[in-house]
């Protein structure tokens, strides 16, 4: 029977070409508009580290001394250098990372190349396993770099291109400010949407956060030593005192430091977060902290949803996209209720020898399906178009963009889903067309 | 013209009429509010930034080496980028409006305020203090940038230091206005937490800052007589407008010329309109994409109602042709689908400029958007009627042709 509908289906698309051809680019433009964005929305949304997001976690305390009436009680994004250092170094997590961001001078002498502002990240041994981070050649330091300060560097799959042209660059030095660096591992390209662990200010950003979209740093080195080279370079997220010039980095009245934690199991989160809280309790007593009561420990799932990483503008895009194809169904019911009803007399006669209501429901809906389906093929089309117009634009998201699989799926499941609802109505109607009088009509 | 056989006819095609209505409700509340915001992303590119700025154009320069004298060597390099033919002004800056790296300073009218300010823990509680954004420059800076001083005057030679306890100050307009209502503020002092007050000595127009924020302090600025000091530095050049990318270029390579240890980023080498461009680029996305919707939204919804009223005509034919035979000329039935698109337009717009106000507050509540102003919807009213009746007028001409002897045809 399905066949037998659908060849009857093609024969009622092709009398009357101009309906169809207008159903059909409703159809298509709704779902092309609709796939484009929701697949921006899929990529900026969804989780960057899928094997690991559940294990890791966020804590913070906060450093902000005065009792001030205007306190938020919502601790400030990051930490100062005391509170991580202490939380990093009791090594109560399965494993622990503090990271802090800065940009500097780099060079390598070996090669004949202007210098350039390289983005460095400072953190400790840990990020890399914790972070399932993939290396090319090499690796990461060990711990004890973390301790002696040692002048070891990892870099990125794009620096070492830019470079040395892609060769294993293991052992070769590395010039940052006016120190020399050891080059200990290259990654292998890797780009987590967003950029998780820099993640930090998204409430105050007025939903401008396509920043937490950009590519990994360039320069890995051990928190320690990075300190020692590029003290003055690191960013600083917000000062509760204005610090004086002299003041080194470590000690200075500043947030700017983040730790991410890696907790196995349930029970082991909830000891962490006991423990951020006794730690808390304790600097109150040793007159360090106010703020006692204020930790917090967010899953990385959480702590995303709470910087609200997805840019208000793609949000609004896809918002927009959505309204664009309900009017578009709109107009597909109305095109396919005249469509149907126009064949009322048809209907008519097929209902008088025999076929029951349930069979004229299933033929028009079967026809309302094969336009979804040629509309989902256009939809198809032209969300490869949106999406190859927005990897045009100079946005930090621009090379994530690709349809994948789920969301090839998705939108031919959507244009007939889409087209079945658009046609139910009419189909409906059409179904309950009244015999005898279009008998009499004929 | 009788609406009453219009009314009874459409009691006959309920649902069609209902999607219609839908259709143009939900048409008209979206166009409303994306037409709203594309003005509010229009007003934001479109401020003046109360510079000369088709006579501008600047780049970035940073010296390798720490150390040694950036002053010294800020001095030798304006000197050789103003002997370059074509450039008629070259000065050092910090920073620029729309240029969006800022400093800015807490700056209150009085030591009291200053005081109270600080006890609050917040530079605009008091009401009386504000945060400008400060310009820094080298002398020179208000003519190169093509800045009118409406009171006051440029800053004296001796005045130029290189920290931020300066004697004096130029602001804004708008600036003035906030800090000294109803005074003259020429010769009053800022108090912005250096040891000093700082004196007003002038006062300029429109002066945008460099990084934008809520509308009613974009237009809060000081200039300083405040040389750079660091080792990277904004050059600003003045030259003929259609002489600048080649200005820029010669000024690149003769910064190069004077010491080559230098980094000078390609993608700050730009015309102020480039720069502008940049600052603004996501919100010129957005309108843009704002503005095709809109127009795609319109024009499905053109399209539905051509298509229904298209149906319509071909299964009343032999209707129109009954009413021809008994007298009705053809603009009776021209107005007929006329008067019949109209009144269900009408319906969707009265839903739709309700639905226009209450996405309008979900917007407020989520985005952000100030509330819709309400001319907006007797606008985007007038809008949906012309569509409708532009849509409907061709098949309604098909069915004012239609003659008189369809009636005596069988169907």
């Amino acid at each position: 029977m399905f066949g037998y509908y659908l060849d009857l289906a093609l024969r009622s698309l092709k009398r009357n070409k101009v309906l169809t051809a207008l159903m059909v680019i409703a159809i298509a433009v709704g779902i092309g508009a609709s796939m484009t964005t929701l697949t921006v929305m899929h990529l900026l949304s969804g989780d960057p580290i899928p094997t690991r997001s559940a294990t890791l976690f966020y804590p913070q305390v906060d450093p902000s001394p005065d009792p001030d009436p205007g306190h938020t009680h919502e601790a400030w994004d990051m930490m100062d250098y005391r509170s991580a250092m202490d939380l990093w170094a009791a090594h109560r997590a399965d494993r622990q990372a503090m990271v802090a961001s800065g940009s500097l001078r780099l060079t390598a002498p070996e090669v004949n190349q202007p210098p350039l502002m390289a983005q460095m990240l400072s953190t400790t041994s840990d990020f890399f396993p914790m972070f399932d981070v993939p290396f090319q050649y090499g690796g990461g330091w060990q711990p004890q770099d973390d301790q002696s300060r040692s002048r070891v560097a990892v870099i990125s799959s794009d620096l070492n291109i830019k470079l040395f042209g892609g060769a294993n660059s293991v052992g070769r030095t590395l010039r940052l400010k006016d120190n020399d660096v050891r080059i200990i591992g290259v990654l292998a390209p890797w780009r987590p949407s967003p950029q998780f662990y820099d993640v930090a200010g998204g409430r105050f950003s007025n939903g401008k956060t396509a920043s937490f979209y950009n590519k990994p740093e360039d320069v890995f080195m051990p928190f320690s030593s990075s300190l020692d080279i590029n003290a003055s370079g690191t960013n600083i997220f917000t000062c509760w005192h204005v610090p004086d010039a002299d003041t080194k980095i470590e000690d200075k009245p500043c947030v700017w430091v983040a730790l991410w934690v890696q907790l196995d199991s349930a029970a082991k989160a909830s000891n962490y977060r006991r423990f951020i809280a006794d730690y808390a309790a304790q600097q109150k007593a040793l007159g360090r902290l106010t703020h006692a009561d204020n930790t917090t420990l967010r899953s990385l799932m959480q702590w995303l949803d709470f910087n609200q990483v997805v840019p208000s503008d793609v949000r609004l895009q896809t918002w927009l996209a959505f309204a664009f194809l309900l009017i578009c169904l709109f107009n597909t019911v109305g095109l396919l209720l005249a469509k149907f009803l126009r064949r009322s007399g048809e209907i008519g006669v097929r209902r008088a020898l025999g076929a029951t209501q349930g069979a004229v429901l299933a033929q028009c809906l079967v026809e309302a399906g094969l336009i979804g389906l040629i509309g989902g093929i256009g939809g198809w089309l032209l969300t490869l178009l949106g999406l190859a117009l927005i990897r045009q634009q100079p946005v930090e998201y621009a090379d994530l963009l690709h349809l994948d699989s789920m969301m090839f799926l998705t939108t031919f499941v959507m244009a007939i889903v889409a087209s079945l609802l658009a046609g139910a109505v009419p189909a409906w109607r059409a179904s309950r067309v009244a015999l005898g009088l279009q008998l009499k009509t004929l | 013209m009788p609406l009453r056989p219009i009314l009874s006819s459409l009691r006959h095609h309920k649902l069609t009429a209902l999607l219609l209505m839908l259709q143009v409700a939900v048409t008209c509340a979206i166009v409303c509010n994306v037409a709203f915001m594309i003005s509010e992303r229009v007003g934001q590119v479109t401020l003046s930034s109360g510079v000369d700025e088709a006579a501008l154009s600047m780049l970035d320069s940073e010296m390798i080496r720490k150390g040694g004298n950036p002053q010294a060597q800020h001095a030798a390099d304006l000197a050789a980028l103003r002997a370059l033919p074509g450039v008629t002004a070259a000065v050092a800056v910090d920073s620029l409006p729309l240029g969006d790296g800022e400093s800015s300073y807490g700056a209150c009218a009085s030591a009291e305020d200053m005081a109270k300010a600080i006890a609050a823990h917040s530079m605009m509680q008091s009401g009386l203090c504000m945060q400008p954004a400060v310009f820094g420059g080298s002398p020179g800076e208000i003519g190169a940038l093509g800045l009118h001083l409406v009171e006051g005057r440029d800053f004296h030679q001796d005045e130029y230091m290189t920290g931020t306890e300066v004697p004096t100050a130029i602001i804004s307009k708008a600036l003035a206005d906030r800090l000294y209502p109803g005074k003259d503020p020429l010769g009053q002092s800022i108090y912005s937490g250096a040891d000093k007050p700082i004196r007003v000595v002038g006062v300029v127009g429109t002066l945008l800052r460099p990084h934008l924020r809520e509308s009613t302090s974009n237009q809060l600025a000081m200039i300083y007589p405040m040389l750079p000091n660091n080792a990277q530095v904004t050059y600003l050049l003045r030259s003929k407008p259609d002489d600048r990318q080649r200005v820029l270029r010669a000024a690149a390579a003769r910064l190069f010329q004077v010491n080559p240890d230098r980094i000078i980023p390609a993608e700050n080498m730009r015309t102020f309109e480039q720069m502008r461009g940049d600052y603004f680029q996501r919100d010129t996305t957005m309108i843009g994409l704002l503005l095709t919707s809109a127009l795609g939204l319109l024009f499905v919804t053109a399209l539905g109602i051509t298509g229904l009223a298209n149906f319509w005509v071909q299964q009343r034919t032999r209707q129109i042709g009954i009413r021809r035979a008994i007298g009705a000329t053809r603009t009776d039935i021209l107005r007929y689908f006329q008067g019949e698109n109209f009144l269900i337009v009408s319906a969707g717009i009265v839903i739709g400029l309700l639905l226009a106000v209450l996405l309008n507050l979900i917007l407020m509540a989520h985005y952000e958007l100030p509330r819709l102003p309400l001319f907006y919807l007797p606008i985007s009213a007038a809008v949906l009627w012309l569509l409708g009746q532009l849509a409907v007028l061709g098949p309604a001409m098909r069915a004012a042709r239609v003659p008189p002897v369809v009636a005596t045809r069988a169907a």
